[in-house]
């Protein structure tokens, strides 16, 4: 800013500050929440500071059987489920859509703009309309409990179809001609020329979409039935009603904490080209 | 090395035909630019040569082969794009190995193709830069050096120069040339600046409207243009064109001056006098009442009206001339430099 306005300036870092309070104070107290023990969390005013049993609640929480007294699953292969899952289906839909954004804007076919928008209507159906007629479909191939289950279903993706449709558009023609006159086949000039140039796009969509395999809840929900088969996102909702007796906070916070991890650390770690994939339009 | 021949070429979009029975044959070695205005059909030419586009019906052969049906890596020619299409996120040495490598020639021959290349058109220290890190003429030459290393028997350009500034453009002009002579590789070049097309070409042809106007030399065209639009397109300023009568005695100008001379044809007709030729001479016949004056240094251009009339005119007097707005000036022509056209065909009347 060129105005120097010291109120203005104050005024604005309160608001900050309070925003930054507001998004982290929840997190703050899933944090405090998993160093103490089992009965300090039940007391009135809950902790707002650290207790000591971090590292005993973790142990519990990663590798020992969850909560106390049952025989749930240890969170780790929980953690382990949910990575296959997300990674499963932010890999998956990014070929396939790759894969057909290339077909519908490089081939000439009968019907092309007719698939497009048979493509593009699928927005309409998310998982929760047709939730019913994919159960059958899945239990029908066998594939309950298992990571194909999970993901398969979830795979199909009109967003990101739609996605490298445009990234693709942006292209230059003369791209296409200079690879030909270079003797590039189709799928060379895929793999040498529209790949690499669509890397920060790709890389955009697969933090957007493993945040969005990973926080999968209602599917998983409905097609796992062996407990080995638990993401970490629906047990932590199993857990707060597992045990008859009170929650045990320190346990349940202590696996939210664990979920956030993987996500986090994809955002952190790919932040730069995410950013990079949406805002950059030179090609 | 290669020659080219196109035999009664046509495309067409549909039912709208845009190119028409184009005919033409291209010595090997020969530099041949393709010239016209925006819309004339001059690059669908070129890409259907390249392969780029379909032959609708016609022949295209490069050397002994008909080409109609070749893929463009099969043809044997290298094409340079208006706007280079380097690939943004190779080297320039990946750029320019990329269409070796596909045809799976031997590394150690890449190297020594992309080395010499780059030697020729002196961008050797560029090499393992990214395309956005050089400047428009850096990757016109980077272009040029991906067309030189597959050793082509015809470099194909699309208005290569028209992304560059004034004078960068006039410096790869002459360096093409010079480039395209020492290869001598037959060229065929599109361009819609008939400066580059007159200092370039061997040979120019010039299109309208999908037609061939005329295929020349620019000497040729300069002196003999074969219709009123090729006339009016090479030269600058443009010429001149009068409505006239002509008869066994001469030229009646709409002032109704008469211009003696012998012609062949009688009736209505269309003049051109390039603005060049018009010699400031106080008892010449034709007048032109000026109203504007533009200052080129070596030469002044003098913009008016022809006297009498409404028909504009322009003429091209060597050095400095001040004048006032709406004043006469008087010019002669000599007779070999005038051209007639028939008024109705726009084509060349040969007296």
């Amino acid at each position: 800013m060129i105005e120097n306005r010291p109120y203005l300036a104050i005024l604005s870092h309160i608001i900050l500050v309070l925003g930054v309070a507001i998004v982290a104070l929840p997190i703050w107290i899933t944090f405090v929440a998993a160093t103490h023990d089992e009965v300090r969390m039940l007391q009135a005013p809950i902790p707002m500071l650290p207790g000591g049993h971090f590292w005993e609640n973790f142990k519990q929480t990663l590798f020992g059987s969850g909560l106390s007294g049952t025989q749930s699953t240890p969170v780790w292969r929980m953690l382990l489920n949910s990575m296959a899952m997300a990674l499963m289906i932010s890999g998956g839909k990014i070929a396939i859509s790759l894969i057909s954004a290339f077909a519908i804007v490089y081939f000439k076919f009968p019907f092309r703009m007719g698939f497009f928008w048979m493509i593009f209507i699928t927005l309409m159906l998310p998982v929760e309309v047709r939730i019913l007629p994919t159960f059958e479909v899945v239990a029908s191939l066998g594939m309950l409990n298992s990571y194909l289950g999970l993901s398969v279903p979830l795979i199909a993706s009109a967003t990101a179809t739609f996605m490298f449709r445009q990234v693709f558009l942006t292209i230059p023609d003369e791209m296409l001609e200079s690879a030909r006159i270079d003797g590039a086949g189709p799928m060379r000039f895929f793999w040498d020329i529209l790949i690499p140039l669509s890397r920060t796009n790709i890389a955009a969509l697969f933090v957007i979409l493993f945040i969005y395999g990973w926080n999968q809840y209602l599917w998983p929900l409905l097609i796992t039935t062996d407990t080995d088969m638990t993401t970490i996102v629906m047990s932590i909702k199993q857990m707060l009603e597992a045990a008859e007796q009170s929650p045990q906070w320190n346990i349940i916070m202590m696996t939210a904490l664990l979920a956030m991890i993987p996500p986090v650390f994809v955002v952190v770690a790919m932040q730069k080209l995410f950013v990079q994939g949406l805002t950059e339009t030179d090609k | 090395m290669a020659s080219i021949t196109l035999s009664n070429l046509v495309k067409a979009y549909g039912d709208t035909e845009v190119l028409h029975h184009i005919e033409g044959g291209i010595k090997d070695g020969e530099f041949i630019v393709i010239v016209g205005p925006s819309g004339c059909g001059k690059s669908t030419l070129l890409r259907m040569v390249a392969g780029l586009e379909t032959v609708t019906s016609g022949e295209i052969s490069i050397g002994d082969r008909v080409v109609n049906s070749l893929e463009p890596a099969d043809r044997d020619i290298a094409m340079v794009f208006q706007n280079y299409a380097l690939y943004p996120h190779m080297s320039v040495r990946q750029n320019m190995a990329y269409g070796l490598k596909i045809r799976k020639l031997p590394q150690a021959d890449i190297d020594r193709r992309v080395d010499e290349a780059a030697e020729i058109l002196e961008i050797s220290e560029y090499l393992d830069r990214k395309p956005r890190q050089l400047s428009g003429g850096q990757r016109q030459r980077v272009a040029m050096g991906r067309a030189i290393v597959r050793e082509p028997s015809v470099f194909l350009f699309d208005e290569p120069l028209s992304n560059l500034d004034a004078k960068l453009r006039v410096q790869m002009r002459l360096e093409i040339r010079k480039l395209q002579k020492r290869l001598g590789v037959t060229s065929i070049y599109v361009t819609h600046d008939q400066v580059e097309a007159m200092t370039l070409g061997d040979r120019l042809m010039v299109l309208n409207g999908g037609y061939v106007e005329q295929f020349g030399t620019p000497i040729e065209l300069y002196d003999r243009p074969a219709s009123v639009f090729v006339a009016g397109f090479i030269g600058s300023p443009a010429m001149n064109f009068l409505p006239v009568e002509v008869s066994s005695s001469g030229v009646l100008l709409p002032t109704g001056d008469m211009l003696s001379g012998s012609h062949s044809h009688n009736g209505t007709a269309l003049l051109g006098v390039r603005p060049e030729h018009l010699v400031p001479d106080d008892n010449g016949l034709i007048g032109i009442d000026v109203d504007m004056v533009e200052q080129l240094g070596a030469n002044t251009l003098l913009h008016g009206t022809l006297s009498g009339t409404e028909n504009p005119m322009v003429a091209s007097v060597t050095g400095h001339v001040t004048t006032e707005s709406g004043t006469q000036h008087r010019f002669s022509v000599a007779s070999e430099m005038l051209h007639l056209f028939d008024s109705e065909t726009s084509k060349r009347l040969d007296s």
